[in-house]
């Protein structure tokens, strides 16, 4: 009796050793994920901080800028916002008929909604890099060439299938019932998507577009053969057009140790803009969640 | 009536353009590929490993193997610590916590490839060079395979750990409370139960990751030291397809076949991503209906 209950003890003991150990691994991972993201954060201020005056958004880069001179990357800045913000524009303009489409008109299993969302899947694995190349070849053809709306196509193609599925995913949040609710009252099926399950999803749809904004903002492989650049900021659709993550990109693989601090301040601002949408987008979400139909 | 017939039209065939603009890639890239295959055949092309456009030598191998190397590294570090983190938030961590962790992870996400990139040339490259490398007994730059696998498997964590946390939260609650009743410790419950429900949802969520890797650009190339030459051991460069096509697609030589090499180079890597993450994908998918 004695023995059998000392030997429960001591498996009783090592069981609760083991959940002691594991608690103690996953706090270390948990530990050194956050910590890494600390590393990357301060670096990046700590190396930018030197560079980092207003002239540097303020300004365009001026004679012999790439040498160390005055200037700074507002045409980077600029660029990025009109690419990415016009980018997101056609993607929007693409995605949300179809996600519309998808939840009301199709239904669930149908085969071409099976093939629109497996298509959507495809274009969601497909690297930047790849729609760079695409993007590159399509503006051959349109004989179109390396301008801000040959960087603004491109992104968009890499914003549309993240656009797409957050889309989707938030549309498909709207409980049947309100649709039910407003067919019941006469509504057909345009007007209670516009007019009942976009308004009821207008939070999530917000978190969309964040989502794919910062995607564009950040993205350089895709405009690295598509968008050109330039020291000037641009005004046309048909003028090359510089962004932010080629202005770091170039800046970094200079000689000059002056112009190399300048792309570690060009990167802070990347990342505080990058930051400042990841902020918006969790604003959102939680109003998303408090306007949550049970 | 005819209004609301005339908006439907228009929906639907804008969500025909998904459909037509997966195919097209696809063709476009192989039709721009095909010409280097009328000089010579595929397994030449993918299996040498002599890269002399001068000479019109366009063997791929380096270039594939240069991929698989970093990405696996990357895959290898990132994974356990991926799984980790998601059990510690879907099954550990107290809502507070959660409230703070999500957050980072989700800003993790966010940062660009050339920020990450920017990192590893401050900060890993000379880890790599000055500490690793001799500590191993080998001399490296540091541009190497293995500081481009530690960059990009920091890019991946967000991924699989996402996807990971969706798939463990996924499991049925009573599920973990009777087993919690019946006298079982926490870990028990995340090893005969959690994971026993979604291990193949967290092995997709891997390999969602790893697809994301094949592809990563900008991140890799600034520190892989881009030397096209089959690489032997961590701490040799590599020059991966995504590095090749980001370093020389676009300024055209006229060399005979090298546009088409390039193609081509893009329709293997192409390739190579979109099998791992549409089986992911898929039977992610299948995952969320079930539970639907």
């Amino acid at each position: 009796m004695g023995s059998r209950q000392k030997s429960t003890d001591r498996r009783l003991r090592r069981r609760h050793r083991a959940e002691a150990g594991f608690k103690l691994i996953l706090l270390a991972s948990i530990i050194l994920v956050a910590i890494i993201l600390s590393i990357i954060l301060v670096t990046i201020l700590w190396k930018s901080l030197p560079a980092l005056k207003l002239s540097m958004i303020l300004q365009t880069p001026g004679t012999g800028y790439y040498l160390g001179k005055k200037g700074g990357i507002l045409n980077a800045i600029v660029g990025s916002l009109e690419v990415s913000l016009g980018a997101t524009l056609i993607a929007l303009v693409i995605a949300l008929p179809t996600v519309i489409y998808l939840n009301t008109y199709l239904k669930r299993k149908s085969f071409l909604a099976e093939v629109i969302r497996l298509s959507l899947d495809v274009l969601w694995g497909i690297p930047s890099i790849v729609y760079g190349v695409f993007g590159f070849l399509l503006m051959l053809m349109l004989h179109l060439r390396a301008s801000l709306l040959a960087g603004m196509i491109t992104i968009a193609l890499v914003e549309l299938p993240i656009l797409s599925r957050a889309l989707d995913e938030t549309i498909r949040l709207v409980p049947a019932e309100l649709k039910e609710a407003s067919y019941a009252l006469g509504g057909n099926r345009w007007q209670t998507s516009t007019r009942v399950v976009l308004r009821q999803a207008l939070p999530g749809l917000i978190t969309s577009i964040l989502i794919a904004l910062g995607r564009g903002l950040g993205d350089g492989a895709s405009v690295l053969f598509t968008a050109g650049y330039t020291d000037r900021i641009t005004t046309s659709l048909f003028q090359p057009v510089a962004t932010l993550p080629l202005a770091i990109f170039f800046q970094l693989n200079s000689p000059f140790p002056e112009v190399q601090e300048r792309a570690f301040a060009s990167a802070a601002i990347l990342t505080l803009l990058i930051l400042i949408i990841s902020l918006l987008t969790r604003y959102f979400g939680r109003k998303l969640s408090r306007h949550k139909v049970r | 009536m005819k209004k609301e017939k005339g908006k439907e039209l228009v929906a639907g065939l804008f969500s025909l353009l998904p459909i037509i603009l997966a195919i097209s890639i696809f063709l476009l890239l192989l039709t721009k590929a095909f010409p280097l295959l009328s000089l010579k055949s595929l397994p030449t092309i993918l299996f040498s490993s002599a890269w002399q456009p001068q000479k019109g030598q366009f063997g791929l191998w380096p270039f594939i193997l240069g991929t698989i190397w970093v990405t696996i590294t990357a895959f290898i570090l990132a994974a356990p610590l991926s799984i980790l983190t998601a059990i510690y938030i879907s099954d550990y961590a107290s809502g507070r916590l959660k409230k703070w962790l999500v957050p980072v992870i989700d800003l993790l996400a966010g940062l660009p490839s050339v920020i990450y990139g920017m990192w590893g040339i401050l900060l890993i490259v000379p880890l790599v060079g000055k500490y690793l490398a001799p500590l191993f007994g080998t001399y490296s730059s540091g541009y190497c395979i293995l500081t481009a696998g530690i960059v990009l498997a920091v890019m991946i964590l967000p991924t699989i750990v996402n996807v990971s946390v969706e798939v463990l939260s996924a499991v049925p609650a009573d599920l973990k409370e009777a087993a919690l009743a019946l006298g079982a410790t926490r870990l028990e419950v995340v090893r005969f139960i959690v994971l026993k429900k979604s291990r193949p949802g967290v092995a997709a969520a891997c390999v969602l990751g790893l697809s994301r890797a094949f592809g990563e650009t900008l991140a890799v190339m600034m520190v892989v030291g881009n030397v096209p030459l089959t690489p032997t051991s961590l701490f040799s460069p590599a020059y991966p397809l995504p590095a090749l096509l980001a370093n020389n697609y676009g300024e055209m030589l006229s060399i005979p076949g090298y546009e088409a090499a390039l193609n081509l180079a893009a329709v293997v890597l192409l390739f190579m991503v979109i099998i791992f993450s549409l089986a992911a994908r898929l039977y992610l998918n299948k995952l969320e209906q079930r539970i639907d």
